[in-house]
């Protein structure tokens, strides 16, 4: 399954309706999140909001994972191993108020099972791709691990 | 006799400041510690129990941010941590005035989502923060904030 997810602060509905436009050409079903978004999708199965209770299940069963740039996503794509597609939100289409989210993709972008559309034909292809998920060599678990250290030593020393 | 465990707030707002706290979590191991969120079901969801919500706020809104500030202090009063620690964003800010004003050791870890500049509740905290951390190495200054990991 696919699951396409917007947050729940902000809609997006640029995003959800490209994946509409193509989800019949797809080979997987899709389930999208919409949030606070206005468009109906026609061609895929939808929720308002997926209850946080409910969330790790539903990550469990995606095989993939579109998003927006939403740290808190990628966090969780990353935490249950699945690739996930990052659309970043922009500030130019009244999709955020500052463009942070195409700064944030530009630092992520090819990190392992991080893949950014920029476009709908980019998403369209990924979706058709098998994408490789995140490895246990991530080398953002180094930079973690550091974080977590850090902290701790502070905190014994306070 | 054994010895008095120290005890941390750490409060965030739902979302990505929250996903990171929780990826940050193995460090306040051996803590007596405290969480604090804006989204109930979020403590839940990490098997959390006697957390803590907060009402949530952003700067659009001078109501619910005095609301969010009283409902801080309240907390910070209440439990008496030793360290208030927080990865954002309002919600999280207050919690670290709070603690800063009743003398308690204060920790900001900017967003990971902040790439090429620190969010303002980031700006704001280097000057309450006791240790003040971002993400990325490229925006560490010698005076702060300073660099030692990230969670993405």
């Amino acid at each position: 399954m696919i699951l396409v997810t917007v947050g729940t602060q902000l809609p997006f509905d640029r995003l959800v309706k490209a994946v509409d436009t193509f989800a019949n050409d797809l080979t997987r079903p899709v389930l999208a999140q919409i949030g606070k978004g206005t468009y109906t999708p026609q061609n895929m199965k939808w929720i308002k909001n997926i209850e946080p209770a409910d969330f790790d299940s539903v990550f469990r069963d995606a095989t993939v994972i579109v998003s927006h740039a939403g740290i808190g996503t990628v966090l969780t794509a990353k935490r249950f191993g699945k690739p996930i597609i990052l659309v970043p939100r922009q500030a130019s289409l009244g999709e955020h108020r500052n463009d942070h989210q195409l700064a944030t993709v530009g630092q992520l972008a090819g990190r392992p099972g991080i893949y950014v559309a920029h476009t709908d034909e980019d998403l369209k292809n990924y979706l058709l791709d098998d994408l490789d998920s995140p490895s246990h060599e991530d080398p953002s678990e180094v930079g973690r691990t550091s974080l977590v250290t850090y902290l701790k030593g502070y905190l014994a020393a306070v | 006799m054994t010895e008095k465990k120290l005890k941390v707030l750490a409060a965030s707002s739902g979302g990505g400041h929250w996903e990171q706290l929780m990826a940050m979590r193995s460090a306040f191991e051996g803590c007596d510690i405290v969480f604090a969120t804006t989204i109930p079901g979020l403590l839940a969801k990490y098997d959390i129990r006697d957390g803590l919500v907060l009402p949530d706020c952003s700067r659009d809104s001078i109501t619910m941010s005095i609301r969010c500030f009283f409902s801080a202090f309240a907390i910070v009063i209440k439990h008496k941590p030793d360290v208030v620690i927080s990865t954002g964003a309002a919600p999280g800010l207050f919690c670290l005035l709070a603690g800063k004003l009743t003398g308690k050791r204060t920790i900001w870890i900017d967003s990971v989502a902040n790439v090429e500049k620190l969010s303002l509740s980031g700006k704001l905290a280097g000057r309450i923060a006791s240790l003040w951390l971002t993400q990325w190495q490229h925006l560490s200054r010698p005076d702060g904030p300073h660099y030692a990991g990230a969670v993405l």
